[in-house]
C-alpha cells in the first residue's frame, strides 16, 4: 500500500499501486482487478486519481505513436506528458489546441478532466478536439471511440474522470504556429465589473485570463490584470522585437521548493505584498502588446517545481467554480468579498470566461469561472461549503479535477448529465469495478 | 553527408529506447531489433514521431544464435554502429538450483551478445569501418553471492569486448564497453537505489553516443562514482571479501 494524494496534498489515502508498462498489459490488469482507477501524473488536486483499493499507474504508456508534420495530427499514448509533447511539436511549428494551466499533465488526464485553457471561450475544451481514442473497458475489452463510433462512451469518457475505463491512446490535431512567442496585452481592471467586461471585450483574442488580487476590498474588490494573447506571427516578431529567434530557447534550471514551508509563511501580509508587486509589475506594461515566450504565458507556475508545498504539510484546497453569465457578476462578487474578509489569504485567484462544455461530466458551461486556493483548515471547509451554496443556487458547478471536498448534493445539483453518465457506467459494468475515492465520495 | 545507421539490439528495453532516441536526434537512421517486435514497434513509432528519423523494427531472439547470419543479411542497411543492450538479471537463487534458468542467464547475457557482435565485427573488419558497443555490467567486475551467475556472464562479455577492442583498435574500429551501474528502468522499478549511483536511461544513451561517436572512453561507467566504488570492491583481499555480505 502506498499513501497517495493529488496535487493539493489533501486528502491522503493508501492505495495499492500497479503499473501498466504497455497497452498490452491493460486487458488482463483491467479484467483481474477491481476497485481501481487509472492515474496519470497525479496533477488533479483532490482524490480523483486515487483508486478505492488499487491505483493503476499509466505513466508507462508514454509513446508518441505518430506525428504528421504536414497536417499536425498526433496519435499519442495516454501517459505521454503534455510537456514531453510540447518539446517535440513546438520547435516544429505546432501547438496543442487546448492546454491547461500546467504542462505536467498526461494526455489521458487531459481527456478525463476535459481540461479547458485560456481559449475556452473560442475553442472549447480539450475534449472538443479529441478525434478518437481507444479505451480499455472494465472487462478488459479494448474499444475505439469517436463521435461516430461508440459515441455514448466517447461523450462520457471526456470529462469522465477515468470512470469509464482506461484511456490507452488518443488522436487529435495540433494548431500551426509561426513562432514560439505570444503577443500579449495586459489590461488593468480596477474592480470585478471592469474585469469581467475586459474579459468579454477580449473574447476576440484567442487567449484571455484575469488574475485577481483577492485581498483588495471595498471599491477595489476584484481588481485584476487581464492577460490577452495570440500566438505571435513572424510579422509580430519583426514589428515588436526584430532579430528575435523564432522559438525561445527552452528554460533550463527550474526552481524547486525542496521542503514544505511552514504553514505560516503565507499570511495576509506576505500575500498582500506579493500581490501588490505583481499588480504593479503588470500595470507598468499595460495596454501595449509585447512578446512573452509560450512557456511562462501558459504555465507560469510550472517554473516553480513543487509550488504545492508552499501551503505546508496539511495541503490546500483549490476551489474552482463556474457560474452562468447572468448570475456571475453578483455571485462572484459575493465570493470574492467573503474571501477578502478572511484572515487567511488565497494565493491564487484566476478568473476566466468559459463557453459550453460537451461531455456528460464536463466542467465548462457558458459563464465565468473563478479559481481560489485555501490552505486546509476547519474554517476553510466551512467557508467553501457556503460558497458552494451560492454557486449551486446560481446554476453553477465545481470542477471535479480540483475537487477534494464538495458534497454529493452540490455535485448532483451541478451536473445534470450525471444520470446519463451512470447509465453508460452501468452498461459497461463499471460500478464497483472502476472506482476512485472521488467517485465513492460523490456516489458516481 | 549520407545518413548513418544504428543497429540497436534490445529495442524494447528502456536503455535501448533512450539510446536509439539519442542517435535518431543526431540524425541517424535506426534499426531496432527485439524478440517482442510488437513492443519494439511502439518504441520505433515513438522515435520516428519525435525525431522524424527513419526507424525500422526487426525480430531477433538473442538465444537463436543460428539465426544471426540471416538476420544480419536481411537488414535493410548495413549498420555503421551496433549497440547491444540485451540483458537479463534473472533470479540468482533460482539459478543456483535450476540449471535451465542458469543456462538462460549465461546464454542471454554472454553467449548470444558475444556471438552476434562477433559476426558483426568480422563484417566491420572486412569493410574497415564501424563501431561496436556492448552494455555489460558492474556485476561483472567481481563475482558476488547475490548475483554471480548474471555477473559471471557479464564478466565473460566484458572480457570478450576487451579482447575484441584489442584486436580491432589498429584497424580503426571502435569497441566500447558500457557498465551503466544502477539505472532507473522497468527492471529496477520499486527498488530503493542510491541516487548518486543511479542513472536515468537518457544518461546511458548519451554516454553511449559520446563514447562511440565522439571517442569519449573505451570502458565507461555512466555515473563516475562507480569507477572508484568498483575499484575499491576489486581490491578487497579475497580472505576478507569472502566473508562480506555483498
Amino acid at each position: 500500500m502506498t499513501p497517495l494524494t493529488g496535487w493539493g496534498r489533501y486528502p491522503r489515502h493508501a492505495s495499492e499501486l500497479i503499473t501498466a508498462a504497455s497497452p498490452a498489459d491493460l486487458p488482463s490488469l483491467m479484467a483481474s482487478n477491481s476497485g481501481f482507477v487509472a492515474r496519470g501524473n497525479g496533477r488533479s488536486y483532490g482524490d480523483a486519481a486515487i483508486g478505492e483499493r488499487i491505483t493503476l499507474c499509466a505513466r508507462g504508456l508514454n509513446r508518441i505513436r505518430a506525428f504528421d508534420r504536414a497536417s499536425g495530427r498526433v496519435r499519442v499514448e495516454a501517459g505521454v506528458l503534455l510537456s514531453d509533447l510540447l518539446d517535440v511539436v513546438v520547435p516544429r511549428g505546432f501547438f496543442p489546441p487546448v492546454v491547461p494551466g500546467t504542462k505536467f499533465v498526461t494526455i489521458g488526464g487531459m481527456i478525463a478532466a476535459d481540461v479547458h485553457g485560456k481559449n475556452h471561450h473560442r475553442d472549447g475544451g480539450f475534449g472538443d478536439h479529441v478525434e478518437a481514442f481507444t479505451l480499455a473497458l472494465p472487462d478488459g475489452r479494448v474499444v475505439s471511440c469517436s463521435r461516430g463510433e461508440n459515441p455514448e462512451l466517447f461523450t462520457a469518457t471526456i470529462g469522465g474522470m477515468g470512470l469509464t475505463g482506461t484511456i490507452i491512446e488518443a488522436a487529435f490535431t495540433l494548431r500551426p504556429i509561426e513562432t514560439g512567442w505570444m503577443r500579449q496585452t495586459i489590461h488593468v481592471a480596477s474592480d470585478l465589473e471592469e474585469a469581467m467586461k475586459a474579459l468579454r471585450d477580449s473574447s476576440a483574442s484567442t487567449y484571455s485570463v484575469a488574475w485577481v488580487d483577492c485581498l483588495a476590498r471595498g471599491k477595489a474588490l476584484g481588481r485584476s490584470l487581464i492577460f490577452a494573447a495570440e500566438h505571435a506571427t513572424l510579422h509580430d516578431l519583426d514589428a515588436l522585437r526584430p532579430g528575435t529567434p523564432t522559438f525561445p530557447s527552452a528554460k533550463l534550471g527550474r526552481l524547486l521548493i525542496p521542503f514544505d514551508l511552514p504553514s505560516l509563511t503565507l499570511n495576509r501580509l506576505s500575500v498582500s505584498a506579493f500581490n501588490e508587486l505583481y499588480f504593479r509589475a503588470g500595470a507598468v506594461k499595460a495596454d501595449y502588446p509585447h512578446l512573452v515566450p509560450w512557456d511562462p504565458y501558459f504555465f507560469p507556475l510550472d517554473s516553480i517545481g513543487n509550488w504545492n508545498r508552499i501551503y505546508g504539510r496539511c495541503g490546500f484546497l483549490q476551489h474552482q467554480c463556474v457560474v452562468p453569465t447572468d448570475h456571475a457578476p453578483a455571485v462572484l462578487a459575493e465570493i470574492l468579498d467573503r474571501i477578502s474578509r478572511r484572515g487567511t489569504p488565497s494565493f491564487l485567484a484566476v478568473l476566466k470566461q468559459l463557453g459550453p462544455g460537451h461531455g456528460d461530466l464536463s466542467f465548462p458551461l457558458e459563464g465565468f469561472t473563478l479559481t481560489l486556493d485555501l490552505p486546509v483548515s476547519d474554517s476553510a471547509f466551512a467557508l467553501l461549503d457556503d460558497l458552494d451554496r451560492l454557486v449551486v443556487e446560481a446554476g453553477g458547478r465545481l470542477y471535479l479535477a480540483k475537487d477534494a471536498r464538495q458534497s454529493p448534493a452540490t455535485f448532483e445539483a451541478g451536473y445534470p448529465g450525471l444520470a446519463r453518465f451512470k447509465d453508460v457506467r452501468q452498461a459497461i459494468g463499471a460500478p464497483g469495478k472502476i472506482s476512485s475515492h472521488l467517485s465513492t465520495r460523490l456516489g458516481i | 553527408m549520407t545518413t548513418r545507421t544504428l543497429l540497436l539490439i534490445g529495442g524494447t528495453s528502456d536503455i535501448g529506447r533512450a539510446t536509439a532516441l539519442r542517435y535518431a536526434q543526431e540524425g541517424w537512421r535506426v534499426m531496432l531489433a527485439a524478440r517482442n517486435d510488437e513492443e519494439a514497434q511502439r518504441n520505433g513509432e515513438d522515435i520516428a514521431a519525435r525525431t522524424g528519423a527513419e526507424v525500422t523494427v526487426h525480430r531477433l531472439d538473442i538465444l537463436e544464435t543460428e539465426s544471426f547470419t540471416s538476420f544480419l543479411d536481411k537488414l535493410p542497411h548495413q549498420p555503421d554502429t551496433a549497440v547491444c543492450v540485451v540483458g537479463e538479471l534473472g533470479d540468482q537463487v533460482r539459478a543456483q538450483s535450476d540449471p535451465d534458468h542458469a543456462r538462460l542467464l549465461l546464454r542471454t547475457n554472454f553467449e548470444g551478445p558475444a556471438l552476434l557482435l562477433g559476426i558483426l565485427a568480422e563484417r566491420f573488419l572486412e569493410r574497415r569501418s564501424g563501431a561496436i558497443v556492448g552494455v555489460s555490467s558492474v556485476a561483472g567486475d567481481r563475482g558476488r553471492a547475490s548475483n554471480y551467475l548474471y555477473g559471471a556472464a557479464k564478466a565473460g562479455f566484458t572480457a570478450f569486448l576487451s579482447g575484441l577492442r584489442n584486436r580491432l583498435a589498429p584497424e580503426g574500429i571502435r569497441v566500447v564497453t558500457v557498465k551503466p551501474g544502477f539505472v532507473r528502468t522497468q527492471m529496477t522499478a520499486g527498488m530503493k537505489l542510491p541516487p548518486l549511483l543511479t542513472a536515468e536511461p537518457q544518461e546511458v544513451g548519451a554516454a553511449i553516443y559520446e563514447a562511440a561517436e565522439r571517442g569519449r572512453g573505451d570502458v565507461i561507467y555512466v555515473r563516475r562514482l562507480w569507477r572508484p566504488v568498483m575499484m575499491a570492491i576489486r581490491f578487497i583481499p579475497e580472505p576478507l571479501f569472502k566473508r562480506l555480505k555483498l
